[in-house]
Protein backbone atom coordinates (compact mmCIF):
# COMPACT_ATOMS: atom_id res chain seq x y z
CA UNK A 1 0.00 0.00 0.00
CA UNK A 2 1.50 3.27 -1.13
CA UNK A 3 0.52 6.09 1.28
CA UNK A 4 1.40 9.83 1.23
CA UNK A 5 1.99 11.59 4.61
CA UNK A 6 1.72 15.55 4.38
CA UNK A 7 2.98 17.69 7.27
CA UNK A 8 3.52 21.17 7.77
CA UNK A 9 6.69 22.77 10.15
CA UNK A 10 5.73 24.60 12.86
CA UNK A 11 7.10 26.38 15.59
CA UNK A 12 7.17 24.19 19.21
CA UNK A 13 4.69 26.55 21.18
CA UNK A 14 4.96 26.08 25.39
CA UNK A 15 3.96 28.21 28.27
CA UNK A 16 4.00 31.45 26.07
CA UNK A 17 3.28 32.61 22.53
CA UNK A 18 5.86 35.80 21.40
CA UNK A 19 5.22 37.26 18.59
CA UNK A 20 7.82 39.03 16.26
CA UNK A 21 8.68 43.08 16.52
CA UNK A 22 6.32 43.98 13.63
CA UNK A 23 3.64 41.72 14.44
CA UNK A 24 3.90 39.57 11.46
CA UNK A 25 4.91 35.69 12.75
CA UNK A 26 5.50 33.75 15.75
CA UNK A 27 8.91 34.87 17.29
CA UNK A 28 10.46 31.71 17.28
CA UNK A 29 14.49 32.62 18.05
CA UNK A 30 13.61 30.73 21.37
CA UNK A 31 11.58 27.94 20.41
CA UNK A 32 12.43 25.27 18.07
CA UNK A 33 10.11 23.55 14.84
CA UNK A 34 7.71 20.44 15.00
CA UNK A 35 4.80 18.78 13.21
CA UNK A 36 1.07 19.27 14.51
CA UNK A 37 -0.17 16.47 17.12
CA UNK A 38 -2.67 15.46 14.27
CA UNK A 39 0.07 15.03 12.10
CA UNK A 40 2.09 12.43 14.04
CA UNK A 41 -0.93 10.73 14.22
CA UNK A 42 -0.88 10.62 10.03
CA UNK A 43 2.41 9.35 10.41
CA UNK A 44 1.97 6.81 12.96
CA UNK A 45 -1.38 5.59 11.33
CA UNK A 46 0.62 5.39 7.89
CA UNK A 47 3.63 3.41 9.33
CA UNK A 48 0.88 1.34 11.16
CA UNK A 49 -1.07 0.50 7.89
CA UNK A 50 2.57 -0.66 5.83
CA UNK A 51 3.81 -2.67 8.66
CA UNK A 52 0.70 -4.35 8.44
CA UNK A 53 -0.36 -4.69 4.45
CA UNK A 54 3.65 -3.78 3.40
CA UNK A 55 4.55 -0.94 0.91
CA UNK A 56 5.97 2.61 1.43
CA UNK A 57 5.18 5.86 3.34
CA UNK A 58 6.21 9.23 1.46
CA UNK A 59 6.53 11.89 4.02
CA UNK A 60 5.76 15.92 2.14
CA UNK A 61 6.21 18.88 3.36
CA UNK A 62 6.13 22.19 1.68
CA UNK A 63 8.24 24.72 3.74
CA UNK A 64 11.96 26.27 3.86
CA UNK A 65 15.01 24.43 3.47
CA UNK A 66 15.25 23.91 7.27
CA UNK A 67 11.60 21.65 7.02
CA UNK A 68 13.72 19.11 5.67
CA UNK A 69 14.24 18.33 9.61
CA UNK A 70 10.53 17.77 9.93
CA UNK A 71 10.64 15.20 6.84
CA UNK A 72 13.54 13.70 8.63
CA UNK A 73 12.27 13.29 12.17
CA UNK A 74 8.62 11.27 10.33
CA UNK A 75 11.31 9.18 8.24
CA UNK A 76 12.98 8.31 11.90
CA UNK A 77 9.21 6.92 12.73
CA UNK A 78 9.04 4.62 9.70
CA UNK A 79 8.28 6.35 6.64
CA UNK A 80 10.36 5.37 3.53
CA UNK A 81 11.08 8.15 1.70
CA UNK A 82 10.90 12.41 1.64
CA UNK A 83 9.80 15.22 -0.38
CA UNK A 84 10.33 18.98 0.37
CA UNK A 85 8.20 21.36 -1.90
CA UNK A 86 10.47 24.19 -1.12
CA UNK A 87 8.03 27.40 -0.85
CA UNK A 88 10.89 29.77 -1.44
CA UNK A 89 9.87 33.88 -0.63
CA UNK A 90 6.50 33.28 -1.20
CA UNK A 91 3.88 33.21 1.19
CA UNK A 92 1.74 30.02 0.90
CA UNK A 93 -2.66 30.21 1.62
CA UNK A 94 -4.46 27.21 1.99
CA UNK A 95 -5.11 26.95 -1.59
CA UNK A 96 -1.83 27.36 -3.21
CA UNK A 97 -0.55 24.78 -0.41
CA UNK A 98 -3.46 22.16 -1.73
CA UNK A 99 -2.87 22.78 -5.81
CA UNK A 100 1.25 22.35 -4.81
CA UNK A 101 0.35 19.13 -2.87
CA UNK A 102 -2.08 18.03 -5.72
CA UNK A 103 0.64 19.41 -8.64
CA UNK A 104 2.61 16.82 -6.96
CA UNK A 105 0.69 14.01 -6.80
CA UNK A 106 -0.29 14.44 -10.67
CA UNK A 107 3.57 14.36 -10.71
CA UNK A 108 4.60 11.31 -9.14
CA UNK A 109 1.28 9.44 -10.46
CA UNK A 110 3.14 9.74 -13.58
CA UNK A 111 6.48 8.83 -12.50
CA UNK A 112 5.58 5.61 -10.22
CA UNK A 113 1.71 4.64 -10.14
CA UNK A 114 0.46 6.99 -7.50
CA UNK A 115 -0.64 6.47 -3.77
CA UNK A 116 -3.68 4.56 -2.49
CA UNK A 117 -4.21 6.74 0.44
CA UNK A 118 -3.42 10.33 1.21
CA UNK A 119 -3.47 11.30 5.00
CA UNK A 120 -3.20 14.36 6.69
CA UNK A 121 -3.55 16.19 10.22
CA UNK A 122 -6.91 17.56 10.26
CA UNK A 123 -5.47 21.08 10.66
CA UNK A 124 -2.31 22.45 11.78
CA UNK A 125 -1.46 24.05 15.01
CA UNK A 126 -0.99 27.26 13.86
CA UNK A 127 -3.09 28.36 11.13
CA UNK A 128 -6.04 25.90 11.76
CA UNK A 129 -7.48 26.41 8.04
CA UNK A 130 -9.29 22.92 8.21
CA UNK A 131 -9.73 23.09 4.57
CA UNK A 132 -6.03 21.61 2.73
CA UNK A 133 -6.98 17.73 2.63
CA UNK A 134 -10.44 18.49 1.01
CA UNK A 135 -8.92 20.89 -1.83
CA UNK A 136 -6.10 18.39 -2.32
CA UNK A 137 -9.27 15.68 -3.16
CA UNK A 138 -11.09 17.73 -5.36
CA UNK A 139 -7.94 19.11 -7.16
CA UNK A 140 -7.47 15.03 -7.49
CA UNK A 141 -11.20 13.60 -8.30
CA UNK A 142 -10.48 11.78 -5.01
CA UNK A 143 -13.45 11.08 -2.11
CA UNK A 144 -12.54 12.65 1.23
CA UNK A 145 -13.27 12.43 5.12
CA UNK A 146 -11.84 14.67 7.71
CA UNK A 147 -11.36 14.46 11.93
CA UNK A 148 -10.97 10.36 11.40
CA UNK A 149 -10.42 8.96 14.91
CA UNK A 150 -10.60 5.40 13.77
CA UNK A 151 -9.18 3.21 10.26
CA UNK A 152 -9.43 0.07 8.83
CA UNK A 153 -8.20 -0.96 5.41
CA UNK A 154 -10.33 -3.97 3.61
CA UNK A 155 -8.75 -6.31 1.34
CA UNK A 156 -5.11 -6.75 1.44
CA UNK A 157 -4.33 -6.27 -2.42
CA UNK A 158 -3.93 -2.70 -3.36
CA UNK A 159 -5.60 -1.34 -6.16
CA UNK A 160 -9.28 -2.27 -7.40
CA UNK A 161 -11.70 -2.93 -4.93
CA UNK A 162 -9.46 -2.30 -1.96
CA UNK A 163 -11.49 -0.09 0.78
CA UNK A 164 -11.21 1.76 3.84
CA UNK A 165 -13.81 2.14 6.89
CA UNK A 166 -13.35 5.62 8.51
CA UNK A 167 -15.16 7.06 11.68
CA UNK A 168 -15.60 9.55 13.71
CA UNK A 169 -17.67 10.46 16.58
CA UNK A 170 -19.62 13.89 16.33
CA UNK A 171 -21.68 14.99 18.78
CA UNK A 172 -22.52 11.65 20.66
CA UNK A 173 -22.99 9.76 17.54
CA UNK A 174 -20.39 7.55 15.71
CA UNK A 175 -20.35 8.38 11.96
CA UNK A 176 -18.36 5.84 9.97
CA UNK A 177 -17.79 5.82 6.30
CA UNK A 178 -16.87 3.28 3.71
CA UNK A 179 -14.71 4.68 0.84
CA UNK A 180 -13.20 3.22 -2.25
CA UNK A 181 -9.65 3.89 -2.55
CA UNK A 182 -7.51 6.05 -3.18
CA UNK A 183 -8.71 8.80 -1.05
CA UNK A 184 -8.19 11.37 1.12
CA UNK A 185 -8.33 11.10 5.01
CA UNK A 186 -7.63 13.44 7.40
CA UNK A 187 -7.33 12.45 11.26
CA UNK A 188 -7.57 13.77 14.94
CA UNK A 189 -5.20 13.00 17.75
CA UNK A 190 -6.09 9.95 19.53
CA UNK A 191 -6.08 7.63 16.42
CA UNK A 192 -3.74 6.46 17.63
CA UNK A 193 -0.40 6.68 20.23
CA UNK A 194 2.83 7.52 18.32
CA UNK A 195 5.84 5.72 18.58
CA UNK A 196 8.96 7.51 19.50
CA UNK A 197 11.69 6.94 16.92
CA UNK A 198 14.17 4.20 17.83
CA UNK A 199 17.71 5.12 17.35
CA UNK A 200 18.49 2.88 13.94
CA UNK A 201 15.34 5.23 12.46
CA UNK A 202 17.17 8.42 13.74
CA UNK A 203 19.84 6.76 11.65
CA UNK A 204 18.99 6.21 9.05
CA UNK A 205 16.38 9.37 8.50
CA UNK A 206 19.62 11.18 8.96
CA UNK A 207 21.32 9.69 6.01
CA UNK A 208 18.39 9.33 3.22
CA UNK A 209 17.73 11.20 0.87
CA UNK A 210 15.13 13.73 0.47
CA UNK A 211 13.66 15.07 -2.61
CA UNK A 212 13.37 18.61 -3.43
CA UNK A 213 10.73 20.22 -6.17
CA UNK A 214 9.40 23.84 -6.96
CA UNK A 215 5.80 23.74 -7.24
CA UNK A 216 4.25 26.62 -8.69
CA UNK A 217 2.88 29.35 -6.84
CA UNK A 218 -0.01 31.87 -6.23
CA UNK A 219 -1.44 34.32 -4.46
CA UNK A 220 -4.55 34.02 -2.21
CA UNK A 221 -7.51 36.23 -1.64
CA UNK A 222 -6.66 36.10 2.37
CA UNK A 223 -4.21 39.41 3.34
CA UNK A 224 -2.76 39.16 6.87
CA UNK A 225 -2.52 42.64 8.24
CA UNK A 226 -1.41 41.41 11.18
CA UNK A 227 -1.07 38.97 14.61
CA UNK A 228 -1.98 40.15 18.31
CA UNK A 229 -2.07 38.80 21.48
CA UNK A 230 -5.86 38.21 22.84
CA UNK A 231 -6.51 40.51 25.85
CA UNK A 232 -6.59 37.51 28.56
CA UNK A 233 -7.16 38.47 32.05
CA UNK A 234 -3.49 38.04 33.12
CA UNK A 235 -3.81 37.84 36.60
CA UNK A 236 -2.00 36.21 39.83
CA UNK A 237 -3.87 33.53 41.14
CA UNK A 238 -5.03 34.04 45.08
CA UNK A 239 -2.77 31.95 46.34
CA UNK A 240 -4.63 29.79 49.10
CA UNK A 241 -2.19 28.44 50.80
CA UNK A 242 0.62 25.65 50.47
CA UNK A 243 0.18 21.62 50.58
CA UNK A 244 -2.63 20.42 53.33
CA UNK A 245 -2.31 23.66 55.05
CA UNK A 246 -4.47 25.10 52.18
CA UNK A 247 -7.54 22.44 52.17
CA UNK A 248 -9.93 24.38 54.31
CA UNK A 249 -9.32 27.38 52.33
CA UNK A 250 -10.13 25.34 49.06
CA UNK A 251 -13.48 23.37 50.92
CA UNK A 252 -14.38 26.86 51.86
CA UNK A 253 -14.05 28.07 47.98
CA UNK A 254 -15.43 24.87 46.87
CA UNK A 255 -18.44 25.38 48.70
CA UNK A 256 -19.13 28.89 47.86
CA UNK A 257 -18.94 27.86 44.41
CA UNK A 258 -21.69 25.77 44.68
CA UNK A 259 -19.87 22.19 43.64
CA UNK A 260 -20.43 20.44 47.12
CA UNK A 261 -23.58 18.26 46.61
CA UNK B 1 -28.26 40.96 -1.19
CA UNK B 2 -28.07 38.66 2.05
CA UNK B 3 -25.23 36.95 4.27
CA UNK B 4 -26.03 32.99 4.23
CA UNK B 5 -25.71 31.50 7.37
CA UNK B 6 -25.66 27.55 7.04
CA UNK B 7 -26.75 26.20 10.67
CA UNK B 8 -26.91 22.78 12.24
CA UNK B 9 -30.07 21.26 14.76
CA UNK B 10 -29.11 21.15 18.04
CA UNK B 11 -27.79 17.33 19.28
CA UNK B 12 -30.58 16.73 21.78
CA UNK B 13 -33.73 15.66 19.62
CA UNK B 14 -36.51 18.26 19.10
CA UNK B 15 -34.46 21.35 20.30
CA UNK B 16 -33.90 23.85 18.14
CA UNK B 17 -30.01 25.20 17.09
CA UNK B 18 -26.76 23.93 17.86
CA UNK B 19 -24.78 26.53 20.13
CA UNK B 20 -22.13 26.87 17.67
CA UNK B 21 -24.79 27.64 15.20
CA UNK B 22 -26.50 30.48 17.39
CA UNK B 23 -22.85 32.09 17.32
CA UNK B 24 -22.50 31.52 13.63
CA UNK B 25 -25.64 33.52 13.12
CA UNK B 26 -25.03 36.46 15.78
CA UNK B 27 -21.34 37.05 13.45
CA UNK B 28 -23.74 36.65 10.36
CA UNK B 29 -25.96 39.21 11.50
CA UNK B 30 -23.45 41.38 13.01
CA UNK B 31 -21.54 41.12 9.50
CA UNK B 32 -25.05 41.63 7.66
CA UNK B 33 -25.82 44.64 9.90
CA UNK B 34 -22.78 46.41 8.45
CA UNK B 35 -23.50 46.25 5.02
CA UNK B 36 -27.14 46.88 4.99
CA UNK B 37 -27.86 43.25 3.80
CA UNK B 38 -30.57 40.70 4.97
CA UNK B 39 -29.76 37.45 6.82
CA UNK B 40 -30.91 33.39 4.92
CA UNK B 41 -30.01 30.59 6.59
CA UNK B 42 -29.44 26.83 4.85
CA UNK B 43 -29.80 23.54 6.90
CA UNK B 44 -29.76 20.17 5.82
CA UNK B 45 -33.68 18.94 5.89
CA UNK B 46 -36.64 20.49 7.23
CA UNK B 47 -36.53 23.09 9.71
CA UNK B 48 -39.03 22.37 13.03
CA UNK B 49 -41.26 25.18 14.35
CA UNK B 50 -38.86 25.34 16.83
CA UNK B 51 -35.74 25.96 14.95
CA UNK B 52 -37.80 28.63 12.91
CA UNK B 53 -37.94 30.12 15.74
CA UNK B 54 -34.70 30.59 16.75
CA UNK B 55 -33.84 31.50 12.96
CA UNK B 56 -36.60 34.57 13.32
CA UNK B 57 -35.24 35.70 16.79
CA UNK B 58 -31.85 35.74 15.09
CA UNK B 59 -32.91 38.01 12.64
CA UNK B 60 -33.22 35.40 9.51
CA UNK B 61 -36.25 36.39 7.13
CA UNK B 62 -35.59 33.87 4.62
CA UNK B 63 -34.65 29.66 5.05
CA UNK B 64 -33.29 27.01 1.99
CA UNK B 65 -34.56 24.12 3.49
CA UNK B 66 -31.76 21.86 1.46
CA UNK B 67 -33.67 17.81 0.71
CA UNK B 68 -32.65 15.33 -1.82
CA UNK B 69 -34.06 11.86 -2.58
CA UNK B 70 -30.26 10.70 -2.84
CA UNK B 71 -29.07 11.71 0.56
CA UNK B 72 -29.56 9.52 3.48
CA UNK B 73 -27.27 10.59 5.79
CA UNK B 74 -24.87 13.05 6.78
CA UNK B 75 -22.46 13.22 3.07
CA UNK B 76 -19.87 16.32 2.96
CA UNK B 77 -19.27 16.74 -0.80
CA UNK B 78 -22.69 16.65 -1.38
CA UNK B 79 -23.71 19.45 1.37
CA UNK B 80 -20.60 21.09 -0.12
CA UNK B 81 -22.25 20.75 -4.00
CA UNK B 82 -25.18 21.76 -2.77
CA UNK B 83 -24.68 25.30 -1.03
CA UNK B 84 -22.69 25.88 -4.33
CA UNK B 85 -26.10 25.16 -6.34
CA UNK B 86 -28.04 27.32 -3.81
CA UNK B 87 -25.73 30.28 -4.99
CA UNK B 88 -27.57 31.32 -7.43
CA UNK B 89 -30.66 31.08 -6.02
CA UNK B 90 -29.75 33.16 -2.70
CA UNK B 91 -27.05 35.15 -4.13
CA UNK B 92 -25.35 36.11 -0.74
CA UNK B 93 -21.82 38.36 -0.59
CA UNK B 94 -21.25 35.81 2.40
CA UNK B 95 -21.36 32.37 3.64
CA UNK B 96 -20.99 31.53 7.32
CA UNK B 97 -20.78 28.68 8.81
CA UNK B 98 -19.99 27.25 12.51
CA UNK B 99 -16.35 25.80 12.55
CA UNK B 100 -17.73 22.34 13.88
CA UNK B 101 -16.75 19.02 12.42
CA UNK B 102 -19.55 19.77 9.73
CA UNK B 103 -19.33 23.20 9.08
CA UNK B 104 -15.91 23.19 8.40
CA UNK B 105 -15.79 20.51 6.27
CA UNK B 106 -18.68 21.84 4.21
CA UNK B 107 -17.36 24.75 3.81
CA UNK B 108 -14.22 23.33 2.54
CA UNK B 109 -15.87 21.25 0.43
CA UNK B 110 -17.78 24.74 -0.79
CA UNK B 111 -14.40 26.06 -0.92
CA UNK B 112 -12.67 23.69 -3.24
CA UNK B 113 -15.82 23.07 -5.56
CA UNK B 114 -16.31 26.74 -6.43
CA UNK B 115 -12.47 27.66 -6.39
CA UNK B 116 -12.59 30.34 -3.48
CA UNK B 117 -11.00 31.16 -0.40
CA UNK B 118 -12.28 30.29 2.99
CA UNK B 119 -11.38 31.49 6.37
CA UNK B 120 -11.72 29.60 9.33
CA UNK B 121 -12.37 30.49 12.94
CA UNK B 122 -13.62 34.10 12.84
CA UNK B 123 -14.48 35.93 15.65
CA UNK B 124 -15.87 39.06 13.61
CA UNK B 125 -16.41 40.18 10.47
CA UNK B 126 -17.32 43.09 8.88
CA UNK B 127 -17.32 45.22 5.50
CA UNK B 128 -14.83 47.27 4.87
CA UNK B 129 -14.95 50.53 3.61
CA UNK B 130 -11.81 50.09 1.71
CA UNK B 131 -13.75 46.99 0.39
CA UNK B 132 -13.38 43.09 1.64
CA UNK B 133 -14.61 41.69 4.53
CA UNK B 134 -12.17 42.90 7.38
CA UNK B 135 -11.96 39.56 9.24
CA UNK B 136 -9.99 38.46 13.05
CA UNK B 137 -9.54 34.96 12.79
CA UNK B 138 -8.32 32.65 15.78
CA UNK B 139 -5.02 31.18 15.46
CA UNK B 140 -3.43 28.75 17.46
CA UNK B 141 -7.11 27.82 18.61
CA UNK B 142 -7.54 31.37 19.85
CA UNK B 143 -3.99 31.79 21.78
CA UNK B 144 -3.57 34.14 18.90
CA UNK B 145 -5.21 36.30 16.82
CA UNK B 146 -5.48 37.24 13.12
CA UNK B 147 -6.32 40.69 11.80
CA UNK B 148 -7.11 39.84 7.81
CA UNK B 149 -8.99 40.82 4.42
CA UNK B 150 -10.51 38.78 2.81
CA UNK B 151 -11.24 40.31 -1.04
CA UNK B 152 -13.56 37.15 -2.78
CA UNK B 153 -16.37 37.57 -3.34
CA UNK B 154 -19.02 35.57 -2.01
CA UNK B 155 -16.75 35.58 1.52
CA UNK B 156 -16.73 32.23 2.62
CA UNK B 157 -15.88 32.09 6.61
CA UNK B 158 -16.83 29.73 9.44
CA UNK B 159 -17.27 30.89 12.91
CA UNK B 160 -14.94 29.84 15.88
CA UNK B 161 -17.46 27.66 18.04
CA UNK B 162 -16.34 29.33 21.40
CA UNK B 163 -16.93 32.99 19.49
CA UNK B 164 -18.69 35.94 21.27
CA UNK B 165 -22.88 35.14 20.56
CA UNK B 166 -24.24 38.19 21.51
CA UNK B 167 -27.63 38.83 21.48
CA UNK B 168 -29.40 39.20 17.73
CA UNK B 169 -29.28 42.64 16.28
CA UNK B 170 -32.75 42.29 14.84
CA UNK B 171 -35.80 42.33 17.08
CA UNK B 172 -37.84 39.13 16.53
CA UNK B 173 -39.68 39.57 12.73
CA UNK B 174 -41.89 37.28 12.56
CA UNK B 175 -41.41 33.69 11.11
CA UNK B 176 -38.76 33.39 8.61
CA UNK B 177 -39.85 32.14 4.83
CA UNK B 178 -38.92 28.84 4.10
CA UNK B 179 -37.92 28.13 0.65
CA UNK B 180 -37.22 24.45 -0.79
CA UNK B 181 -33.94 23.65 -2.60
CA UNK B 182 -33.40 20.35 -3.90
CA UNK B 183 -29.70 20.15 -5.29
CA UNK B 184 -28.64 18.27 -8.37
CA UNK B 185 -25.59 16.15 -7.12
CA UNK B 186 -23.06 13.73 -8.94
CA UNK B 187 -22.43 10.08 -8.16
CA UNK B 188 -19.04 11.10 -6.80
CA UNK B 189 -20.53 13.94 -3.96
CA UNK B 190 -22.10 10.43 -2.51
CA UNK B 191 -18.79 8.10 -1.99
CA UNK B 192 -18.28 9.23 1.64
CA UNK B 193 -21.43 9.26 2.99
CA UNK B 194 -22.20 8.76 6.67
CA UNK B 195 -23.87 5.74 8.36
CA UNK B 196 -24.30 6.75 12.15
CA UNK B 197 -24.64 4.48 15.01
CA UNK B 198 -25.25 5.63 18.98
CA UNK B 199 -22.02 5.89 20.91
CA UNK B 200 -22.48 4.07 24.21
CA UNK B 201 -21.75 6.32 27.35
CA UNK B 202 -23.85 8.01 29.39
CA UNK B 203 -21.15 9.27 31.53
CA UNK B 204 -21.17 12.51 32.55
CA UNK B 205 -19.58 13.99 29.30
CA UNK B 206 -15.94 16.24 29.94
CA UNK B 207 -17.54 18.95 26.88
CA UNK B 208 -20.51 19.58 29.34
CA UNK B 209 -19.26 18.50 32.62
CA UNK B 210 -19.99 21.27 35.44
CA UNK B 211 -16.50 20.47 37.45
CA UNK B 212 -13.50 18.72 36.08
CA UNK B 213 -10.95 17.37 37.75
CA UNK B 214 -7.48 18.05 35.49
CA UNK B 215 -4.50 16.18 35.80
CA UNK B 216 -0.86 16.80 34.07
CA UNK B 217 3.06 15.48 34.46
CA UNK B 218 3.07 16.32 37.64
CA UNK B 219 0.29 13.08 38.49
CA UNK B 220 3.39 11.31 38.06
CA UNK B 221 1.91 8.24 36.01
CA UNK B 222 -1.03 6.32 35.46
CA UNK B 223 -1.67 5.02 39.23
CA UNK B 224 -1.93 9.23 40.26
CA UNK B 225 -5.10 8.98 38.92
CA UNK B 226 -7.25 7.57 41.47
CA UNK B 227 -7.33 10.45 43.91
CA UNK B 228 -8.26 12.77 41.04
CA UNK B 229 -11.03 10.08 39.69
CA UNK B 230 -12.57 10.32 43.53
CA UNK B 231 -12.33 13.51 43.83
CA UNK B 232 -14.53 14.17 40.94
CA UNK B 233 -16.52 11.53 41.79
CA UNK B 234 -17.28 13.62 44.98
CA UNK B 235 -18.23 16.60 43.16
CA UNK B 236 -20.10 15.70 40.34
CA UNK B 237 -17.67 15.45 37.96
CA UNK B 238 -14.85 14.19 35.68
CA UNK B 239 -11.29 13.54 35.28
CA UNK B 240 -10.01 15.74 32.32
CA UNK B 241 -6.20 15.71 31.44
CA UNK B 242 -3.20 17.42 29.34
CA UNK B 243 -1.25 16.50 26.29
CA UNK B 244 1.40 15.00 27.90
CA UNK B 245 -0.59 12.43 29.84
CA UNK B 246 -2.12 10.96 26.98
CA UNK B 247 0.87 11.12 25.03
CA UNK B 248 2.52 9.49 28.14
CA UNK B 249 0.07 6.56 27.64
CA UNK B 250 -1.19 7.16 31.15
CA UNK B 251 -4.83 7.87 30.18
CA UNK B 252 -6.99 7.85 26.95
CA UNK B 253 -6.71 10.32 24.45
CA UNK B 254 -10.88 10.91 25.26
CA UNK B 255 -10.36 12.62 28.52
CA UNK B 256 -7.59 15.15 26.97
CA UNK B 257 -8.53 18.73 27.17
CA UNK B 258 -6.65 21.14 24.65
CA UNK B 259 -5.97 22.25 21.00
CA UNK B 260 -6.23 18.82 19.79
CA UNK B 261 -8.62 17.10 22.73
CA UNK B 262 -11.91 17.97 24.15
CA UNK B 263 -12.45 21.77 25.02
CA UNK B 264 -14.11 22.15 27.76
CA UNK B 265 -16.65 24.96 29.64
CA UNK B 266 -17.34 23.89 33.69
CA UNK B 267 -17.88 25.96 36.51
CA UNK B 268 -15.07 24.87 38.07
CA UNK B 269 -11.84 23.46 36.21
CA UNK B 270 -9.55 22.37 39.29
CA UNK B 271 -6.14 21.63 37.52
CA UNK B 272 -3.52 19.02 39.25
CA UNK B 273 -0.19 19.47 38.20
CA UNK B 274 -0.43 21.09 34.50
CA UNK B 275 1.76 23.09 33.96
CA UNK B 276 -0.28 25.62 31.45
CA UNK B 277 1.01 25.60 27.90
CA UNK B 278 -1.21 27.53 25.62
CA UNK B 279 -2.38 24.04 23.53
CA UNK B 280 -4.00 23.31 26.99
CA UNK B 281 -5.08 26.86 27.49
CA UNK B 282 -7.17 26.83 24.53
CA UNK B 283 -9.27 23.89 25.46
CA UNK B 284 -10.23 25.31 29.07
CA UNK B 285 -10.07 28.99 28.78
CA UNK B 286 -14.18 29.13 28.89
CA UNK B 287 -14.05 27.30 32.61
CA UNK B 288 -15.43 29.89 35.10
CA UNK B 289 -13.30 29.65 37.32
CA UNK B 290 -9.85 28.13 37.73
CA UNK B 291 -7.92 26.69 40.54
CA UNK B 292 -4.49 25.63 39.80
CA UNK B 293 -2.78 22.73 42.36
CA UNK B 294 0.82 22.93 41.51
CA UNK B 295 4.16 22.88 42.93
CA UNK B 296 5.64 25.70 40.70
CA UNK B 297 4.05 29.11 41.60
CA UNK B 298 5.92 30.53 38.52
CA UNK B 299 3.88 27.66 36.06
CA UNK B 300 2.57 29.16 33.46
CA UNK B 301 -0.72 28.60 34.81
CA UNK B 302 -0.91 31.16 37.81
CA UNK B 303 -1.48 33.76 35.25
CA UNK B 304 -4.14 32.67 34.07
CA UNK B 305 -6.11 30.66 37.48
CA UNK B 306 -8.39 32.05 39.97
CA UNK B 307 -6.70 30.81 43.15
CA UNK B 308 -3.79 28.21 43.16
CA UNK B 309 -2.66 25.94 46.33
CA UNK B 310 1.21 25.81 46.22
CA UNK B 311 2.04 21.82 47.20
CA UNK B 312 2.59 18.73 46.11
CA UNK B 313 -1.11 17.48 45.02
CA UNK B 314 -0.32 13.55 45.88
CA UNK B 315 -0.68 15.13 49.54
CA UNK B 316 -3.40 18.05 48.55
CA UNK B 317 -5.97 15.64 46.60
CA UNK B 318 -6.45 12.80 48.97
CA UNK B 319 -6.65 15.68 52.18
CA UNK B 320 -8.95 17.56 50.22
CA UNK B 321 -11.00 14.69 49.73
CA UNK B 322 -10.65 13.02 53.37
CA UNK B 323 -12.09 16.60 54.55
CA UNK B 324 -14.83 16.40 51.75
CA UNK B 325 -16.17 13.02 53.35
CA UNK B 326 -15.85 14.06 57.01
CA UNK B 327 -18.60 16.90 56.40
CA UNK B 328 -21.04 15.20 54.54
Amino acid sequence: MEILVCVKRVPTVGGKISLTADGQQVDTRMSGFTISPHEECAVEEAVQLTERLGGTVTVLTLGPPEAADQVRDCMALGAGAGVLLEAGDQEWGPMATADAIAWNVARLTEVSGGYDLLLFGNEAADTGDYQVPVRVAHKLGLPCVTGIKHLEVQGTDAGDGQRIRASREYRGQRESFDLPLPAVVSVKEGINLPRYPSLPGRLRAKRAAIERVSPPWHADGVRTLGLRLPDLQQQNARVLGAGTEAVPALLELLDELGVLS
Amino acid sequence: MTVLCLVEPDATAGAGLADASLRALALAGRLAESGGESLAAALAGEPTPDQLAALGSAGVTDVHAITSPRLSGYAPAAFGRSIAGLLPVAAPAAIIAAATDHGSEVMAHLGAIIGLDLVANCVEATWSDAGGCALVRYRWAGSLLEDAVLDTSPALLTVATDAPGSAPTVAAGGAPKVHQFEPELADSDLLAEATESAVGGGAVSLATARVVVGGGRGVGGPEGFAPLEELADLLGGVVGVSRVVTSQGWRPHRQQVGQTGTKIAPELYLACGISGAIQHMAGCQAAKHLVAINTDPDAPIMSRADYAVIGDLSQIIPALVAAIRARS
